[in-house]
Order: C-alpha cells, then structure tokens, then sequence
C-alpha cells in the first residue's frame, strides 16, 4: 500500500509555503515518483498529505467538496480557524483506521483573510490539531526536513527564500530518509510548492522550483 | 373521524395553480440572458444577502423568483444533488439536465401530493465548451420544464419582459450591454428607475480561467455599466 512522505509547511512575508516531495513507497518499492501531496483546499488554503497515500487523498478531496459546499451554501467562506478545525474533526473520525496502520497527518495552512496574516496548522492521528508559529513538516522525513529549515528559517522571509527553504529541506530530507525522493533534473522531477498569500492559493511554475533546486545544488557542489 | 368533500381534480389542479400563479406574481422578476461570454442572470433585489441567483457548481447556475424559503430550499437540495454528484464520479458528471430533471421530479411531487404547491419558478443554466453547449432551462410550480434560447423572464411581469426582450434581444451582446439593456427592461413594465444597489445581477463566464466560472458582478461593476 504506497505511503507518502515527507511534506512541510512555513511562513513567510506574504503567507506561506507548502512544499512536498514527490515519492511514495510501499515497503521498499518506490510506488510512485510523480505523486502529488500538496494541494490547494480553497482559494485561500492549502494542504499537504503523508501517510497511507489512498486514504490521505480522499481525506483532501472529501475536504476540498466540504469547503466549497459550506461557501456555496452559506455565501462566505469558512474562516481559517474553522477550516483548520473541520480537518482535526474528519482525521479523528479516521481514528479506528489509524490504528490499524492507516495513519493520515497532514499540514494545513492558508491566508487568514480576517487577520491578514498567513497561519500553519499540523495534526497528530488522533485529530489533534496545533497552531504553528514559524514551520512544520510531517511525514517519514520530517526529522531532518526540520533540522534544515531550523537552519534557514526567520521571520519575514521574503518569497525566493522561503522557496529556497523549502526545497532545500526536502533535498536534505531525501538525503537522510531513504522514502523520501529528491529532485530528478534528468526526469523533470521537482518538489511541488504552493504559496497562499492576501492574493490567493497559487502553485509555483516547476521552472521556478528548478531553478531554485539548481542554486542549492549549485552551492553543494 | 372527518370526511374531505369530494373535488374533481381538474379543479384541485386548478385551484393549486392559479394559488401558485398569485404567489409567483406578487415577487419580482428575474431575467436570464444569452450573451457572448455564457449567460447572464440579472435581478431586482433589496437584499444584498439574500440571494435570487446563486451558484450550483463549476458550469451551472440557479435563479429563483417567488417565496425564497421555498426556493432557496431548491437551491440547497440542488447544490447537494450536484456536489454529491461531482464527489461520487466526476466533476465534467454534472449536468444541468440531471438537475433540471430533478427539480422537475421535486416540484410535480410537492404541486400534487402537499396541501400547498410551491409559489416559485427557477431557471438553471449551464455553460459547457462553445455557445453551442450553452443551455438554459425553466422550471415551474408544478414540475413543468422548457428549454429556453437566447432570453427568458421569470416572476412578476414576465410577460411584459418577455414582450419587451422579444424586441431588444440581440445575439450575441457582451456583459456590459447585456446589464445595460436588462435593468432597463427590469424598470420598464411601471416605467421607473431602479437603484444600483438594488440590483443582483450573477454571469456564468465561460472565458474565466478558473474552474468555476460563476461570478457575482459587484455593484461598481454594474454601476460602470449603467453609466457606460
């Protein structure tokens, strides 16, 4: 059964980021190398998946159907809050499946339209939920993604570096953490990174990302 | 134990329509339009939150005229028919026809089988690839469904809006003539002038890149247009 890997989360001057590798893996099996585990849930959010990889995306797109129903029914948007709390409720109802090993954490940020600011949400399997202030990862290789982005992380990040950051980690992640895939220039395989600022949820080009992925390994070299 | 009188279902039938009828004739109008871009819903409305015309989903749109619980009640039921839809297959799965049918199925039930009939009427429209995948459909009180081109009324004075439409409507029009020319026909049965920020008016652009391509024109928006 693949399982995704390893996806993080930080904020930045405008917003945030969201960024992902691209592997999944069923025991020592690569399943996938071009799997998408960030996603945009709303105009104004973003979620990124690890975990049993069928059960995360169906989380994501029963999610997706939630946010759009509620702001079509109502006319508003969900606030963030209410979003992120709507997530904490639908990961605790896959409690019994999470035992069994079915275990789906994801990271949930977005544009908080009322505070006019970027906020970062991350899960355990029990639907508990917390407020990050700076940056969070989950995942297989959350570990080292984190110890990197501790390196690299400051407040008011400006949008290169905040890219920069990112896949910086997932690059050191890949490094350290054999279910996590790294950059694949000769494949075009980059990491997926989605930004949500006052403007919206938007994706980075994959030129952009490549660019930003050879100026790391540039400076490796 | 009570015994009903007995009455001849031509006149029940009768009866529970000319109610809907009067119903229906009390509210305002709205007028749906065929323009270059998709269609256009436009409305005579005091409430700014209280809505006549609403999305339903990617491509599909959903006006009402009439009593709004009972309508917005069919929004509601509509937007569940369709996101249900769209999560079980597909997005492209959901289609204009099937909600029609379905509302179609829900108003006949209620208009035969309730004491009262609903005092309403929609119209669910749909733009899909070209002009030629454009479709608009109305829905009446008792289930009864046509599928309308280019112009339709619906509510208070729609017949002297569908008189006057039959004379202006062109094929064709872009989004700022097409308000320009409703709001004057909205304002023509009593001859009168109607407030922009009266006004609900709702486009299904089908040259918008997003997925959705229902949008709510603001009232700076339609006040551009007016002046234009």
């Amino acid at each position: 059964m693949p399982h995704g890997t390893t996806v993080l989360g930080l904020k930045y001057a405008d917003g945030i980021v969201m960024a992902g590798d691209r592997r999944a893996t069923a025991g020592y099996t690569i399943a996938d190398d071009k799997m998408r585990k960030v996603f945009a849930a709303d105009d104004y959010s973003a979620i990124a998946i690890a975990g049993a990889a069928g059960m995360a995306v169906d989380m994501v797109k029963l999610f997706q159907l939630e946010l759009e129903h509620y702001e079509k029914l109502t006319g508003d948007r969900l606030s963030l809050e209410g979003k992120a709390n709507r997530l904490a409720q639908m990961i605790r109802s896959n409690f019994p499946l999470a035992m069994q090993g079915l275990v789906v954490v994801p990271l949930f940020g977005g544009y908080d339209e009322r505070r006019a600011e970027g906020r970062l949400f991350y899960y355990d399997a029990t639907g508990g939920r917390w407020e990050e202030d700076d940056y969070q990862s989950t995942g297989s290789g959350s570990q080292p993604a984190k110890n990197s982005l501790k390196k690299r992380w400051r407040p008011g990040l400006d949008r290169e570096a905040a890219l920069r950051g990112a896949v910086e980690a997932l690059l050191d992640a890949s490094e350290d953490d054999v279910a996590t895939g790294g950059p694949n220039p000769v494949r075009h395989i980059y990491p997926i990174v989605l930004t949500v600022t006052a403007s919206g949820a938007d994706e980075m080009d994959e030129s952009e990302v490549a660019a930003a992925v050879d100026l790391v390994l540039e400076e490796r070299r | 134990m009570s015994f009903m009188p007995y009455v001849a279902p031509e006149q029940m039938m009768k009866d529970r329509s000319e109610y809907a009828h009067k119903g229906i004739a009390r509210g305002r109008s709205v007028i749906g339009l065929e323009i270059a871009d998709g269609l256009l819903f436009i409305a005579e409305n005091p409430s700014a939150t209280l809505h006549k015309i609403s999305e339903i989903y990617d491509k599909i749109a959903f006006a009402g005229v009439g009593k709004y619980s009972e309508f917005e009640d069919l929004r509601i039921a509509g937007l569940r028919h369709a996101d249900m839809r769209g999560y079980s297959y597909g997005r492209e799965d959901v289609k204009a026809r099937d909600l029609a049918n379905a509302y179609s199925q829900a108003l006949s039930t209620i208009f035969t089988q309730q004491m009262k009939p609903y005092e309403v009427e929609i119209l669910v429209g749909e733009v899909d690839g070209d002009s030629e995948g454009t479709v608009l459909y109305h829905i009446l009180f008792d289930g009864s469904v046509t599928d309308e081109h280019g112009f339709v009324a619906i509510g208070g004075h729609a017949e002297d809006l569908t008189d006057t439409l039959k004379d202006r409507y062109h094929e064709g029009w872009d989004l700022g003539t097409a308000v320009k020319q409703a709001v004057e026909v909205l304002a023509s049965p009593d001859s009168r002038t109607i407030d922009v920020d009266t006004i609900e008016a709702g486009v299904l652009d089908r040259s918008r890149p997003q997925r959705r391509k229902f949008r709510r024109l603001a009232d700076e928006e339609i006040a551009g247009f007016l002046s234009a």
